[in-house]
Formats: structure tokens, C-alpha cells, sequence
């Protein structure tokens, strides 16, 4: 099994939900709907010859001069051949809404949490969609590119020491 | 033969009056010589400099010869909170509530960067030194400091539990200080 | 819970003695069983994805450090391999097997204080006390290597700064020699201890099945009967000249992750000194001109390394843009760097996979239907690190 066939097999399911596929970096990379993320994640889980049943990683990511500026980052890795694929999806400021896997993988869970509390990301189905590293009343999503990163209302170091 | 005489200092006793049989000095200075040399921590480690801290308690650094063997993790019977390692603006008001809990006296080392300024996170999500929510008596910088430094700095309580006055701890100043924190 | 007179709400707050580190479990117990429990963490949030794009590619190791602090040389040396790779820099052999070393004996050491404090939780201090004293001696290998004890900024991307010293090379040495004496001793006291195998067989079980699920990786995974080890899956840093044996348990239980790690730690024994009995004549960093400091006598003599200097610092120099992914074996399992560039001096988007944070969602499954001291002795058999739980 190489990229050129897991590719095949997510065009010919998937067709139009399939926005663009890179095979020319560390590993195979694609990208595609958010409405239809949690099926892609399924069908790469669970279908038989490809076997993806291991989750590494969940992350958020923000470009905000794009049409579609919050993305979240998927990396899965099949143990028994040894594969990695790296799925990522965009949604608009407006409407953050992307599907959960928990249903699918346990250790979504909290890794969807704390890509809400970074990003502001609304995954529909997760059973406990609530802040995880922040303070509960903190009512921005730090790491979006318009936050700065420290603290605005501190009061005891002078920003031109800083160099800011 | 290869003899080298180890330098050190001896223990002076407080000042007073000594004749046969007989030491008088004052109150304050006897208590201060006897609560210095037993003074019990509370060690509040949250992160690396939790691990030196630990280093600091093993046979190489001992803490113990000081007169801390004895850990207390319950603020109530405790004297010295030591903090060690970043306070983040979630544990800012438990690490109030555990100095809330101590009896008086209470001492606090703030150690390492991060308790005594927030280290190198200047972030939105870290508190830029206890000093914010808690008064701190020494503060021991590094990142992490090492057993020697924190050795130090514990050192440098033990002079200002053995200098202070008896009745400093009811005095007007003091009571104005902790209210200033927001602890009654 | 309908009936609320019949269950207990006990706090295992956030100070604790027993929990290293600092998170919060609420737990609901019926007597003395648990029924189920909520977790908070965050306490220790210092945001390190957002420094970390605030930083140059160089100065996040610092960051890095502080992730997994009993173990920084792995942290550092994984993230220094992550721009590596993005810098598509082969590194060259004698850097490896440096790098094995350090990374190895940062295991080691991650592990000796993971059992000892197993140790601890269970009652007996005294292998605490022993194993300690050796932490002391890899103390000083890191300081002759680095110049720090604990938070080490390892070396540079690209290889180390400086070659392994004499009296380096000595103390590993001489660490060698002596601690196969006392970790057996270690052994001998807890191993096969009748009041420690009853306290931990069977305790905190997880089934591999549910391990996978939870994206478990590393000894806890290993525990439960998967053999997936990074270092043999995804080879770094010339891991596959190597031959050492995975450790791999059956139940999941407290005693079965005690025991991987002990073995563990006699894996990465001779792993160390394979790599110093082999290690290659060579150049001690490799080509890396992005980020690789001209020596400073050149810096102060010549013109072209100054401006070279001044040009690195200030960051003037073409990184490529692209994102990579890279994972190394970390004492407690995949450490991940997800890296996303955009051509800029600092990173552009910066994720860590911690597994600290992922294999701790599993605790309440893992100690449901127990008492509250098979919990306790959970929590300090996961190796749960605060630090890189709350990045």
C-alpha cells in the first residue's frame, strides 16, 4: 500500500469532498471538506485494507488571510504497515463547526478540547466541549494570530524594555 | 602526610550575658535561635525546580541538617512555603488559600524564576511572580537554581527567622500588608 | 447519581502530596470504591505553542527543555532533529551516536525516578533515596556535555557545539561501571517483593485494545502486550545499527509497567555503551549554515563569520517553508513535533504531542472499581509529568 493507492481509494469515495492531496512532503497530505472529515476518518480506520487505527495526533492551526482560516490537523498512522497520513480540514470564522471523532477514537476527546480553548473550534458530538488548559472565564481564544501573547492588563513590565 | 583543615564557621550564640551555669539574653533571640533551626517545610513544587528541589533533599545536598527533614504537605503545620517552579493564573488562588492556611509565623521562599517573576513565560496564562497574591520573604533566582543556591536562599530565612521580633507578627504594619493582598 | 446521600465526593486536589505534579481529581466514591472522576489540569498552562511562535527556530529549545523535565535531553534533541528535517540535514554519524547517548541515559533516568517514586507512593523510600544519588552522577555527565543540570539546551540543530569532553567520556564511563550494582539492588527490593506484588499485580489495568484506542504510546503501551516503540518503527539518530530488545508486558497493571521500565532501563545500559564503545571519528556537527554559530575566534578575527553571525542571530538567513511531523521515543512515550513554516525566522504554527497529555484521559477508566490507594499508585505508574501535561 503507497500514497498513489490510499489516494485512488479516497478519490473514488470521497470524489468532490477530496480538495487536494500532497504526496511530496514527510508524508502523504490531504485536504478535504469539513462536513465530511469524521467519515474520511472513518473509512481510514475502519476499512479493512487501510487500516489506520491509530490517532497521533489532533491540532488546530490559524491563517487568517484566508477564505478559510481555522483548519484543524489530523495525523493517523497505520501500526501494522507503518504509514502515516496527515488529514486537515478548514472552516470559517463564522461558522467554526467541524465533526468529532470521539466516537471514534477515545483520545480525541481532549485533544478536541484543547483545540476549542486554543482556536475556538466547535466539534459537534463531543461530550464535553469545554475549556481544558485555560482559566474557564477566559473569553478569547489565545492562540488565533490577533492575540498577542502576553498578558495586555499587566501592569509591572514596561514594554520598551522588552523591545516591543 | 596530607592534612587540609576544612574552614567553618562556629555556631556564635545569641548575645547576652553568660556566668557560671548562667546564659540570659532575650526572648525573641531564643525563640528565633529555636524555631530557625526547626523550621518545617511545605514544599509547593509544581515543576522543575520541584526536581532540584528534590536533588536538594537527597544525601548530596541535604536539607535535612538544616533542620527540615521533616516535609509537612499540610499547610497547617507547616512553616516554611517554599514554591517551586511556575504559578499559573488557575493556581493563583490555591496557592493563596494554602498561605491563608498556615499558621503564623509563615515564612515563603519563592523559588526559582518563575515564582519570583514569571520566568521566561510572559504569557497571558502565567502569573508574573507569587508576589502578586502572596508575600514572599526570599526570593532564590535561577532556572532552576541549583541545590547550592536553594541551600542558599534557605539560609538567608533562617537570619531573618532568628532576627525577628516576637511581636511583629501583631504589629499594625504587618496586619496593613497582608490586607493589602487581600488576606484578613 | 440520583440517590446523593450514598456516594462521597473526595478532592484530590491540586496540592498533593502524592500526585507529582499539579492536577486536579474529583473523585465519587462509594466507601471506599471509585465510581468515577473528573479531571481538571491547566494549572501549569504556560502556553508554549504560542511562545514558540514568537521565538527563532534556536531559541525554542529552551522551551522545549521544560516540557518533560526529568528527561530535557530527549525533548531537545527531538526538536532539534524536527528542523533537521525541515532543513533536509543529514546529520553526521558521530552526532547520532552522541545523541543516542544522551537520549538514553535521559531514559534511564526519567525511569529511575518514575519506579522509585512507584516505590514511594507504595511505602517504601528507602529505593528513593538510593536511586537518587545516581541521578546526581548523570547530573554531572550533563553538565560537562551542556553546562546545566537539569533544563539542559542540549547541543544545536545540527549536532553539539562542542565534542564530548575527556572528562565527559570518563563519567559515562564510570556511570556505567557503577550502576548496574545499585539499580540490581533496586531490583532486589521492590521486584520481587511480596507486599509490593500485591499492592501493584492487577492494579490500574488497561487491555491493548483500549490502549490504542486512547493513543497510549511508549512503557504504558508496552505494558498492555503492544510492542510499538518508535525507535524501531520510525528509526532516528542511526537507531537501527542498534540491537536492543523491546520490553513488552501482558495485563496493563501497575507491576507490569513497573517491571517494562526496569527492563527498560537495562536496554538502555547497553545501548549506551554500544554507542561509546562504537562511537565514529568525525565531525561533531554537521553543514547547517541557517543555524550553526561560526566558533568564536573566527567571529572575532574575520569578517566573514562576524557578518555570519550577526546574520544568524538576527535571522536573515532562507529557511524553507513547509511543515513536517517528527516523533522520537520519549521516557513516556511518542514525543511528537508538528512543525509548520512559512519561510519566517520563527516557526509558524508549533505542536507538540505530548503523551502525557493523551495517555492521562484514560485515568478514570483505569481506576474505576478500585480503592483510592490503587489510584494513587496508578497515577504515579502512568509517569504523568505536569509539565508536559499542561504545555
Amino acid at each position: 500500500m503507497d500514497n498513489v493507492y490510499i489516494t485512488d481509494r479516497l478519490k473514488k469515495t470521497f470524489t468532490h469532498d477530496i480538495l487536494e492531496t500532497d504526496a511530496g512532503g514527510d508524508m502523504l497530505t490531504v485536504i478535504v471538506t469539513a462536513p465530511v472529515i469524521a467519515e474520511v476518518i472513518r473509512f481510514l480506520k475502519e476499512e479493512p485494507d487501510l487500516g489506520f487505527v491509530f490517532l497521533t495526533d489532533l491540532c488546530g492551526i490559524h491563517y487568517p488571510d484566508r477564505g478559510l482560516p481555522l483548519g484543524v490537523v489530523y495525523h493517523l498512522h497505520n501500526l501494522g504497515e507503518n504509514i502515516r497520513i496527515r488529514v486537515k480540514t478548514f472552516v470559517t470564522l463564522a461558522d467554526p463547526r467541524v465533526p468529532s471523532v470521539t466516537g471514534l477514537f477515545s483520545t480525541a476527546n481532549w485533544m478536541e478540547r484543547e483545540t476549542y480553548d486554543f482556536y475556538g473550534i466547535l466539534f459537534e458530538g463531543h461530550p464535553n466541549l469545554k475549556r481544558i488548559l485555560n482559566v474557564e472565564y477566559l473569553d478569547f481564544f489565545p492562540l488565533r494570530k490577533e492575540y498577542p501573547l502576553e498578558d495586555p492588563t499587566r501592569e509591572d513590565k514596561q514594554d520598551r524594555h522588552f523591545g516591543r | 602526610m596530607n592534612t587540609t583543615t576544612i574552614p567553618y564557621t562556629k555556631t556564635e550564640p545569641p548575645e547576652g550575658y553568660s556566668a557560671p551555669g548562667l546564659f540570659a539574653t532575650t526572648l525573641d533571640r531564643v525563640v528565633g535561635m529555636a524555631r530557625k533551626n526547626s523550621l518545617w517545610p511545605l514544599p509547593f513544587a509544581t515543576s522543575c525546580c520541584g526536581i532540584e528541589f528534590m536533588a536538594t533533599m537527597g544525601a548530596n545536598y541535604d536539607l535535612g541538617r538544616f533542620g527540615a527533614e521533616r516535609l509537612s504537605f499540610s499547610p497547617r503545620q507547616a512553616d516554611l512555603l517554599m514554591v517551586m517552579g511556575t504559578i499559573a493564573k488557575k493556581m493563583a488562588p490555591v496557592i493563596q488559600q494554602v498561605y491563608i492556611q498556615m499558621a503564623e509565623p509563615r515564612w515563603v521562599l519563592a523559588v526559582g524564576a518563575c515564582a519570583s517573576s514569571g520566568g521566561i513565560f510572559d504569557t497571558y496564562s502565567v502569573l508574573q511572580g507569587i508576589d502578586r497574591v502572596v508575600p514572599v520573604d526570599v526570593y532564590v533566582p535561577g532556572c532552576p537554581p541549583r541545590p547550592e543556591q536553594i541551600l542558599a536562599g534557605f539560609m538567608k530565612i533562617q537570619e531573618m527567622v532568628a532576627d525577628e521580633p516576637l511581636r511583629r507578627r501583631y504589629s499594625p504594619e504587618y496586619r496593613e500588608m497582608l490586607a493589602g493582598y487581600g488576606i484578613v | 447519581m440520583e440517590d446523593n446521600t450514598r456516594y462521597t465526593t473526595l478532592n484530590l486536589g491540586p496540592t498533593h502530596p502524592a500526585t507529582h505534579g499539579i492536577f486536579q481529581n474529583v473523585l465519587t466514591m462509594d466507601g471506599e470504591k471509585i465510581i468515577d472522576a473528573e479531571q481538571t489540569i491547566g494549572y501549569i498552562h504556560r502556553a508554549f505553542e504560542k511562545i514558540a511562535e514568537r521565538r527563532p527556530f534556536y531559541q525554542v529549545t529552551t522551551l522545549t527543555d521544560r516540557l518533560n523535565y526529568c528527561s530535557s535531553p530527549i525533548n531537545n534533541i527531538g526538536w532539534h532533529m524536527t528542523v533537521e528535517k525541515l532543513l533536509g540535514v543529514k546529520t553526521p554519524r558521530r552526532v547520532d551516536y552522541m545523541r543516542i547517548i544522551l537520549m538514553e541515559l535521559a531514559r534511564i533516568v526519567d525511569h529511575l525516578i518514575c519506579n522509585s517514586v512507584i516505590g514511594v507512593d507504595s511505602g517504601a523510600l528507602t529505593g528513593f533515596t538510593y536511586v537518587f544519588q545516581e541521578r546526581e552522577r548523570v547530573y554531572e555527565i550533563y553538565e560537562e556535555v551542556s553546562g546545566a543540570r537539569l533544563t539542559t539546551n542540549m547541543g544545536r540543530i545540527g549536532g553539539f557545539e562542542r565534542d564530548f569532553t575527556p572528562a565527559a567520556i570518563r563519567k559515562i564511563r564510570e556511570f556505567l561501571d557503577h550502576i548496574p550494582k545499585v539499580f540490581r539492588e533496586f531490583e532486589k527490593l521492590l521486584m520481587r517483593n511480596r507486599i509490593f506484588m500485591d499492592r501493584t499485580i492487577g492494579v490500574g489495568p488497561i487491555s491493548a485494545d483500549r490502549a490504542l484506542n486512547y493513543g497510549f504510546t511508549g512503557p504504558n503501551l508496552r505494558a498492555a502486550g503492544v510492542d510499538y516503540d518508535v525507535r524501531v518503527m520510525n528509526p532516528y539518530s542511526s537507531y537501527d545499527d542498534f540491537n536492543f530488545i523491546i520490553p513488552v508486558g501482558t495485563h496493563g497493571d501497575t507491576y507490569d509497567r513497573f517491571c517494562v521500565r526496569q527492563q527498560e532501563v537495562w536496554e538502555s545500559l547497553k545501548l549506551v555503551r554500544n554507542a561509546l564503545e562504537n562511537l565514529p571519528e568525525g565531525p561533531f556537527h554537521a553543514d547547517v549554515p541557517q543555524f550553526y554559530l561560526p566558533p568564536k575566534e573566527e567571529v572575532y578575527a574575520k569578517m566573514e563569520a562576524l557578518i555570519w553571525h550577526f546574520k544568524i542571530v538576527m535571522g536573515e538567513i532562507e529557511v524553507p517553508a513547509g511543515e513536517v511531523y517528527h516523533a522520537v521515543e520519549g521516557a513516556n512515550g511518542e514525543l511528537g513535533f508538528y512543525l509548520v513554516s512559512d519561510g519566517g525566522r520563527t516557526p509558524y504554527r508549533l505542536h507538540f504531542r505530548r503523551p502525557g497529555f493523551i495517555y492521562y484521559q484514560a485515568y478514570p477508566e483505569m481506576i474505576r472499581g478500585g480503592v483510592l490507594s490503587d489510584a494513587i499508585l496508578t497515577m504515579s505508574s502512568m509517569n504523568v509529568i505536569a509539565g508536559e501535561l499542561d504545555a
